[in-house]
């Protein structure tokens, strides 16, 4: 019963604040908002601990009956059910826990804001449906859920609605995500169309039996299979922003910088992530498509890395670099690593939802600066601030011991002997370290040593409750590492992907763990002027570099004039060209020539008698002609 | 009796507040109100009561037969199965909403508005019970001319135009229908030696194909225009705008269906193989309707011509789910219909009321409204993303069915029409930002009581069927 409770705290805070709106103080807004996120870590905690002292490690509730479909291989009924397993248990931790934490840096955040309870009613709409996301039991369901926190995204994008960009950061968001949430939906109607099922688990089993039986699978299930593997990786694709679907996270960050923290780093952008896993018994029968999964994130990984090395906008460097860890994720469920996948989605969230909060804090701090160029020396400034930071950097940097470090070496200690990556796909990985560490030392370069490029004051937020929020996910992001994650009751195929006969070489881990030190050494140097720039004397005069190939690359590498070209263009001009509707012109072709019909027989209507006379002529002598011949 | 008592009562009611009006300024509204809340319920009673002794109205329930023109053996014969009860049924509600939107936006001529629109909500009820396909074809000319009128007088700007191109297509259109009406009952004549235009006579026809696949096409086309489909849609983008919101609503929510109505129960019940073969070349219009209609809508500077279009795309669907002969997509079919009644009501609704407080339904003079009236905002919302299908409201369960229906059937088709999908999220988006995001170019004053309740009822439906859509799919609806 607590688990079929679990989003409906949310949904009341939600009603309440939509409902009462600003008549609503700060102080009940906030109350309502954040108790009923305490009230839903309660719930979960009490689940994770029902789930582990239950049977089989699963928990299953059903509220009602959705609706049936028939198919030719029997009904299936899809309810709204949730399923609580390993995987969704660390999927509702993360949530409940870093949303918790979200949810209170933002109610102080936000305060001012004269939209504030509309602001908080988004906010907990958001977690409703990351949690019917992460909890169905069947497809339809976590669609509902997925299409859900596509428009929560959207409307926290576009919060700040009287800004043109703001609005069109929002349209592009939603509008791109919903060309993979359509290849998605294509997916479950092939889907349901080979297995008649669209339940979770029952599509396991089918899935599971088919391939252990006797004949295996026919050459129709396995075309089918891949697929639909193939559409469900194009959905995964457009929510967690990996190429070719990308180019919409980096514009996101238009919203207020908790909701760049909570959706766009710690849970929506993992929700594809959070597909394949759940699906992986597709994914496994078909190992073309895990490969290209692993070469999609490899690849979006070294592209966002390269792009995150351009920015200016801190939140940008920030966006680029969630989009860069994500392809992380996507290379370990390529490489059939799912628990280490799931397990750096767990970690990067503690990280990179305190990276976020803290340049959050710092950009109020300097007045709403996110410049980096505009920033500098604010470790000595706002020393709180930028000792977090470094935490967070350190995680996303991977230095031993921290969170980051064994998740991600978890990932790379697998892909080499994987059969769905190996070797090339490892040096991907290495490099991509390699430029984290880069970006990281050159955007704490910028903004946290050197002197300061700004003239205002700053303004620290000293509040107990936002701070103690920051020190709790700081502390999660240096410790998370350490939490016991068990999957192999969720994955138990796992180390059948991998090929034992593969040699490892020796230096494998070694080279893996230096990498971010070679980073951080290449970067020191590298990076002089940004470390010390009081030696160049005018201390104003740092500015971005403007070469055609930086700005090329701070533009996200070509992606948005590409896509502009190729799609947006023509479909304007298609539309423009056709507002007036060619074959509504067609048609009223015919109103056309009744009317010029009707001219002309007006226009013989004339009372004239010549005209009559020669018109009497004519006639006789047209007729004529026709008989004689 | 009860049918044609409900008939006959909102014409002598339409009489009545036609005459009210001229006594007591302002009663025509508060009459016609009072007599739909009480023939609705006279409507609900009777199914109510009737249902059990009907087997639930699952086979089509002859209920009123007697003859009516004696020399060609034409009747009146009235009858209620389960599809007619819930289009019935979403007319009443729809014509509450009528009223509601009506109350302030009708100044002139008022007595006799409400005439015309009860007497168009007989005309529509008329052709869901007719089972005489003469009579069905009398109903269907009956709901017509009120509604041209309702547009020609009370419309906008080019209301007279639009009333003439609207009444032209229906026409001509519908005498093909005549045309084919005639042509099977003198095929009855030639096969029984009798003359009939009774529905369930012809149910026992067997006529072979080479002559009943062009009867099929006299009804088809008589419907798709009124569904409408392309390439002969191009009557409802101006017939929507120019008319009043009442008629807006009426056309989008009730009138449209009659022509999913039609397709239902003239052409794929009723020429089963001629519908079966001709499948591909409705379900290829179907499909260009779909992609089509959200390109258009797309383009679109006028809010309710926007909306006009995008109910374009959504007939589409239901086009396309009726020739796929799936069971789903026919459920899919049934629920779209009944969703994008309720939506694009919505959203006409919102377009009259925004044109009641800034005077213009162009998107470039909105903007911002957000920031004044934030409860029309939310509905404005949630209507728009019912029009590009976001689970957990209704057009979601419709568009689901449709396609996952057609999929087993034609899944070309129904991956084209998927694309559809992106489309209308597209003009979803340009129509909820343009309108409510963005600098705020004017102050208006948020929702009246009158108009909460008209949104919030529609919402409620909305989601309601969304997340509990046994409500409708414990019915059958006659399916196949």
């Amino acid at each position: 019963m607590l688990l079929a409770s679990l989003p409906f705290y949310q949904l009341l805070s939600f009603l309440l604040l939509i409902t009462f709106g600003k008549k609503l103080s700060w102080q009940l807004a906030a109350i309502i908002s954040v108790s009923s996120m305490a009230l839903t870590v309660l719930a979960s905690t009490i689940l994770l601990f029902e789930l582990s002292a239950s049977e089989n490690q699963i928990l299953n509730v059903n509220l009602w009956h959705w609706f049936d479909l028939n198919h030719a291989l029997g009904k299936s009924q899809i309810n709204l059910s949730f399923y609580l397993d390993g995987l969704s248990a660390v999927m509702i931790s993360v949530v409940s826990g870093v949303g918790f934490l979200i949810h209170l840096f933002a109610a102080i955040y936000m305060k001012s804001d004269e939209n504030f309870a509309r602001f908080m009613a988004y906010m907990n709409l958001f977690i409703v449906a990351m949690l019917i996301l992460v909890l169905a039991d069947n497809l339809v369901l976590l669609y509902l859920g997925w299409e859900g926190v596509g428009l929560c995204s959207f409307l926290l994008i576009g919060f700040w609605y009287h800004e043109k960009n703001n609005v069109l950061a929002a349209r592009k968001a939603f509008i791109v995500t919903r060309i993979g949430d359509t290849s998605m939906a294509i997916g479950l109607l092939l889907l349901f169309n080979s297995f008649g099922e669209l339940n979770i688990a029952a599509v396991t089993t089918l899935v599971q039996q088919s391939s252990h039986s006797v004949s295996g699978l026919s050459v129709e299930q396995t075309n089918n299979i891949y697929w639909i593997a193939l559409l469900l990786l194009g959905g995964a694709v457009g929510k967690s922003a990996q190429l070719p679907l990308q180019t919409w996270l980096p514009d996101a960050m238009a919203g207020p910088t908790p909701v760049s923290a909570l959706i766009h780093a710690a849970t929506m952008v993992t929700a594809g992530v959070y597909l394949i896993a759940r699906m992986h018994d597709i994914f496994i029968l078909s190992p073309e498509v895990m490969n290209y999964i692993a070469w999609l994130g490899a690849i979006t990984l070294l592209l966002a890395g390269i792009a995150a090395l351009a920015q200016t906008d801190i939140k940008r460097v920030l966006a680029y670099s969630t989009m860069s860890q994500i392809g992380y994720m996507m290379l370990a469920l390529g490489a059939g690593a799912w628990s280490a996948g799931v397990f750096h989605l767990m970690t990067h969230a503690f990280f990179k939802a305190l990276l976020f909060l803290t340049a959050g804090a710092v950009i109020y701090a300097l007045h709403h600066q996110q410049n980096l160029f505009k920033m500098g020396g604010l470790l000595k400034k706002l020393p709180f601030e930028g000792s977090l930071f470094v935490v967070g950097l350190i995680c996303l940097m991977a230095l031993p011991g921290s969170s980051g470090f064994f998740s991600k070496e978890a990932i790379i200690a697998q892909l080499w002997s994987s059969n769905t990556a190996g070797p090339l796909l490892w040096w991907c990985a290495i490099l991509g370290a390699l430029l984290t560490s880069i970006y990281s030392c050159r955007l704490f370069f910028l903004a946290f040593m050197g002197t300061a490029r700004f003239s205002d004051k700053t303004h620290s937020e000293k509040n107990i409750l936002l701070r103690s929020a920051l020190i709790i996910l700081a502390l999660l992001s240096l410790f998370g590492g350490l939490i016991p994650l068990d999957l192999t009751l969720v994955f138990p195929t796992e180390l059948a992907a991998s090929i034992p006969e593969i040699l490892e070489p020796s230096w494998l881990h070694t080279l893996a763990i230096l990498t971010p030190f070679i980073g951080i050494l290449f970067s020191w140097f590298y990076f002089k002027k940004y470390r010390t720039s009081r030696v160049v004397g005018s201390e104003y005069n740092l500015s971005a570099s403007e070469s055609r190939l930086v700005v090329f690359c701070r533009q996200g590498l070509g992606f948005d004039s590409l896509y502009s070209l190729l799609f947006i263009k023509p479909y304007q001009w298609l539309a423009e060209k056709n507002k007036h509707d060619v074959v509504d012109q067609v048609i009223m072709l015919n109103a056309w020539y009744i009317s010029l019909w009707h001219d002309a027989l007006i226009m013989m209507q004339n009372g004239s008698l010549r005209w009559y006379l020669a018109a009497f002529g004519l006639a006789i002598m047209l007729l004529l002609g026709v008989s004689f011949l | 009796m009860t049918l044609t008592f409900i008939m006959v009562g909102l014409i002598i009611a339409g009489l009545l507040v036609w005459q009210a009006e001229n006594l007591w300024l302002g009663s025509a509204k508060w009459l016609s109100l009072i007599s739909l809340v009480l023939l609705s319920t006279v409507f609900a009673v009777f199914v109510l009561n009737n249902s059990v002794a009907n087997e639930d109205f699952v086979q089509l329930q002859v209920l009123t037969r007697v003859a009516w023109i004696k020399t060609f053996s034409i009747e009146y014969a009235l009858a209620l199965d389960q599809l007619s009860i819930l289009l019935i049924s979403l007319t009443l509600l729809l014509a509450f909403i009528c009223v509601l939107v009506s109350w302030r936006e009708i100044q002139h001529h008022v007595g006799f508005y409400y005439f015309n629109l009860l007497l168009s909500i007989a005309g529509i009820i008329g052709v869901f019970v007719a089972v005489d396909v003469f009579l069905f074809f009398f109903f269907w000319e009956v709901m017509l001319l009120p509604m041209t009128a309702i547009i020609a007088i009370w419309g906008h700007e080019k209301r007279q135009f639009a009333a003439l191109k609207f009444f032209i297509f229906t026409q001509v259109s519908s005498l093909l229908m005549l045309v084919a009406i005639i042509a099977t009952a003198y095929f009855h004549l030639l096969q029984t030696g009798r003359l009939s235009f009774y529905y369930p006579d012809w149910l026992l026809l067997d006529i072979p194909l080479e002559i009943s696949q062009y009867l099929m096409l006299g009804f088809f086309i008589a419907f798709a225009v009124k569904l409408p489909s392309v390439p002969l849609h191009s009557w409802l983008p101006d017939a929507h705008t120019q008319a009043p919101t009442a008629g807006s609503v009426l056309l989008a929510g009730v009138l449209l269906k009659t022509g999913a109505y039609g397709l239902i129960r003239f052409v794929i019940f009723l020429f089963p193989q001629a519908s079966v073969q001709f499948a591909p070349v409705a379900a290829t219009l179907a499909v260009i309707s779909i992609l089509y209609g959200a390109k258009m809508a797309f383009a679109q500077q006028d809010f309710k011509r926007l909306v006009a279009y995008s109910s374009i795309s959504h007939m589409g669907f239901v086009m396309l789910a009726l020739f796929a002969f799936n069971t789903i997509a026919y459920q899919g079919a049934i629920i779209t219909i009944v969703a994008h009644g309720l939506s694009s009501a919505a959203l006409f609704a919102l377009a009259g009321m925004i044109y009641h407080r800034i005077h213009s339904r162009s998107l470039t003079d909105m903007g911002g409204f957000w920031h004044s009236a934030p409860r029309m905002g939310g509905f404005a919302l949630v209507f728009a993303s019912a029009a590009f299908g976001l689970p957990g409201l209704a057009n979601f369960i419709g568009e689901f069915f449709s396609l996952v229906g057609v999929f087993q059937v034609l899944p070309a088709f129904a991956i084209v029409a998927a694309v559809g999908l992106i489309g209308s999220a597209i003009y979803g988006m340009v129509l909820f930002q343009s309108s409510f995001q963005g600098e705020p170019k004017h102050v208006i004053t948020d929702l009246q009581l009158r108009e909460l309740l008209i949104c919030s009822s529609l919402l409620l439906l909305l989601i309601a069927i969304g997340l509990y859509p046994m409500l409708l799919l414990k019915f059958s609806f006659g399916v196949m």
